[in-house]
């Protein structure tokens, strides 16, 4: 294998564990907080919130966003170590 | 001043607006008018594609669906926005890098087939067409009841709009007016959600204040009043919802990944210059999508509140205006049966005397709130920018099939690029008319088939194209195997248990939900026709030939982000 190649399926390695951890979040917190989980955590409040309903109906979007820019960055950083950037 | 004198100067300023940005930007090349040139910056790209992707069904009938499902409405709120995390993650930086113009593109060059290409513009046409006749739909009903012209008017009127911008302008016409779509519908969205927030609970930002206490003094929140209220009226409480759990995973999974295969969507990461770019304005369109999509529940809550409140048991003559003006549009219902001249709303039907409409909610929310004229004619103004934003996003994907996937890569292939340039032209035009049709004589089936719109995204575009950028030795046998199978296995179960085809019509439908697999309804079949998909591409590609090795180049190449260019039709 090529340096050049190595350096690509390290590069693609590294992606996708990012996405596998951030895909998890992205789980956890709709699917796992706001469907499985959310009559358990029904019982605890937020203010007027239940914290299940919060989840389905705030929480887990607010997450969305910030796992997007989280990515980005992650993404800009690996990029540079890489010399993948422009 | 009027609702209806401040209706008509703010539809007129908006519409001046997005005719003057359509002037502007003319587009003289195929790269223009399919991808706006590949130069847009990633935050006016992610405000396009928040516009693109808000329809009129966002910004109309959203908050009122929820309104009435409580819980069972998060569905729509998690998997409208999830999705696009699968898009950031999966699919937008590697279409970018990638560089064509259109989503078939992608799927028949990665795929190496002719075939391939031919069943994802079929799958393309189907998606944007049932999409684009609900937004001309919401156009007429935004023209009839704010202007007071006749409905069919209204959509002939929009048809025009769209048709001048979008046949001029293409991609970066369509661009730039999304832009200023965006801008006026989530203004129009948020003044009254802020205003109705204040006044019921004393905190102006809506989201905060859905969790507030009311400011009447009692100390009570308005969640655990609302969720009183509809036990009281024997609905379900608002906090719980009546769809079971497995079924309300499964839509979530189905709009989530149909949302990350919706060409109209992908399409828009093509017109950024860099990879860095598409991830990055992926996160602003979410962002922008999440401003809506946080106040929107909260709005459901005030609403059903303010409703609840203000109908029932309440005597029919004492009704504020807007009442008797929606029941001219048949939107709202009462029937007196009991005779006692007052309003009963409760669930049981035999007893229950009014019927309202869902889409009214967003419409009617400022009225029954009582807020100045100005506001509830930014509404009007606000859903004419959501319709005509998606159905201008709709219409290019449609155009562009026709005329780059179908003329240019299958029927002629020689054609000079003025003459792809006019018959994108045409195909578009073409499109607006059939919606346009669609729009005043609208087949019963719309509001379904839009739900089945999502499912076939996401049982035919998400895996073949998430396989061919992580899995390189997916070959086109496996892909068309799962494309064909994803789909067909999606329609039948819509056949099936939407439109009860196969048990005697529309009648047995009730009947048959009983028999759903694994309790699944049919706008949740999306995500096992999804899985299926995968299931048979992995297992037909283990017993047939590798892809070429160049196609196992390309996936290797757009694993890199740098060096991504600008998208080519070549």
């Amino acid at each position: 294998m090529s340096e050049k190649q190595k350096k690509a399926t390290a590069y693609w390695k590294e992606n996708v564990r990012y996405l596998f951890i951030l895909l998890a979040i992205w789980f956890i917190v709709s699917y796992g907080a706001g469907i499985l989980f959310k009559d358990a955590l029904d019982t605890i409040r937020l203010g007027g919130f239940k914290l299940g309903f919060w989840f389905a109906q705030q929480g887990s979007i607010y997450i969305f966003v910030a796992l997007i820019f989280v990515y980005v960055r992650l993404m800009n950083k690996l990029d540079k170590k890489y010399g993948y950037d422009e | 001043m009027s609702v209806q004198t401040w209706t008509y100067i703010l539809v007129g300023i908006t519409f001046s607006l997005y005719i003057g940005i359509a002037i502007w930007s003319r587009a003289g090349s195929t790269k223009e008018f399919y991808v706006a040139g590949g130069g847009v910056s990633p935050l006016a790209n992610g405000m396009a594609t928040a516009a693109d992707w808000m329809s009129a069904a966002s910004f109309i009938s959203m908050a009122g669906i929820i309104s009435f499902a409580g819980y069972d409405g998060s569905v729509y709120l998690m998997g409208w926005t999830g999705g696009y995390v699968l898009l950031a993650l999966l699919l937008a930086p590697y279409l970018r890098k990638f560089g064509k113009f259109t989503v078939p593109d992608f799927i028949g060059d990665r795929y190496y087939s002719k075939t391939a290409r031919m069943v994802a513009v079929f799958c393309a046409l189907i998606v944007s067409f049932t999409y684009v006749a609900g937004q001309m739909q919401g156009v007429g009903l935004v023209f009839s009841r704010f202007l007071e012209v006749d409905m069919d008017t209204g959509v002939v009127i929009g048809m025009v709009i769209v048709l001048f911008y979008a046949v001029l302008g293409g991609m970066k016409g369509i661009t730039y007016t999304q832009v200023a779509q965006y801008c006026v519908l989530i203004f129009a969205f948020m003044v009254p959600a802020i205003f109705i927030s204040f006044q019921m609970t004393g905190n102006p930002i809506p989201q905060l204040g859905m969790g507030a206490t009311l400011n009447d003094g009692s100390g009570v929140f308005l969640m655990d009043k609302l969720d009183g209220l509809s036990t009281e009226l024997g609905f379900d409480e608002y906090t719980s919802g009546s769809k079971s759990m497995i079924d309300v995973f499964a839509i979530t999974l189905a709009l989530m990944v149909g949302t990350a295969g919706l060409p109209h969507v992908i399409v828009r990461f093509f017109t950024v210059k860099r990879v860095k770019d598409a991830r990055k304005s992926a996160g602003w369109a979410l962002l922008l999508i999440a401003i809506l999509y946080t106040a929107a529940p909260a709005v459901s809550v005030f609403a059903r509140t303010n409703l609840i409140d203000t109908v029932n048991n309440k005597p029919y003559a004492d009704m504020p205006e807007w009442f008797s003006k929606w029941e001219i549009t048949g939107l709202i219902k009462f029937d007196d049966k009991n005779g006692d001249g007052k309003i009963q709303y409760v669930a049981d039907k035999n007893i229950n005397e009014l019927d309202v409409n869902r889409d009214i909610m967003v419409l009617a929310n400022p009225e029954i709130a009582d807020l100045p004229a100005w506001v509830i004619a930014l509404v009007a103004a606000g859903s004419l920018a959501a319709a005509l934003s998606t159905a201008a996003g709709l219409l290019l994907v449609i155009s562009a099939s026709v005329s780059h996937d179908l003329i240019k890569k299958v029927i002629n292939p020689n054609i000079s690029e003025k003459g792809e340039l006019w018959a994108a032209r045409g195909a578009a035009t073409v499109a607006v008319v059939i919606a346009g049709y669609f729009g005043i004589n609208p087949p019963g089936f719309v509001a379904a088939v839009v739900a089945l719109a999502f499912g076939l995204a996401a049982a035919s575009f998400f895996p073949a194209i998430v396989l061919g950028i992580f899995y390189k030795k997916m070959n086109k046998e496996g892909a068309i195997a799962g494309m064909v199978i994803g789909i067909s296995l999606m329609l039948f179960y819509m056949l099936k248990f939407k439109f009860g085809i196969f048990d005697g019509g529309k009648e047995a439908v009730e009947g048959l939900k009983a028999s759903w697999w694994f309790g699944i309804s049919p706008e949740g079949f999306g995500s096992v026709a999804m899985l299926v998909n995968f299931i048979v591409s992995i297992v037909i590609m283990k017993f047939t030939p590798e892809p070429p090795e160049n196609v196992q180049r390309i996936v290797e190449d757009i694993r890199i982000p740098s060096g991504a260019g600008e998208a080519t039709g070549h």
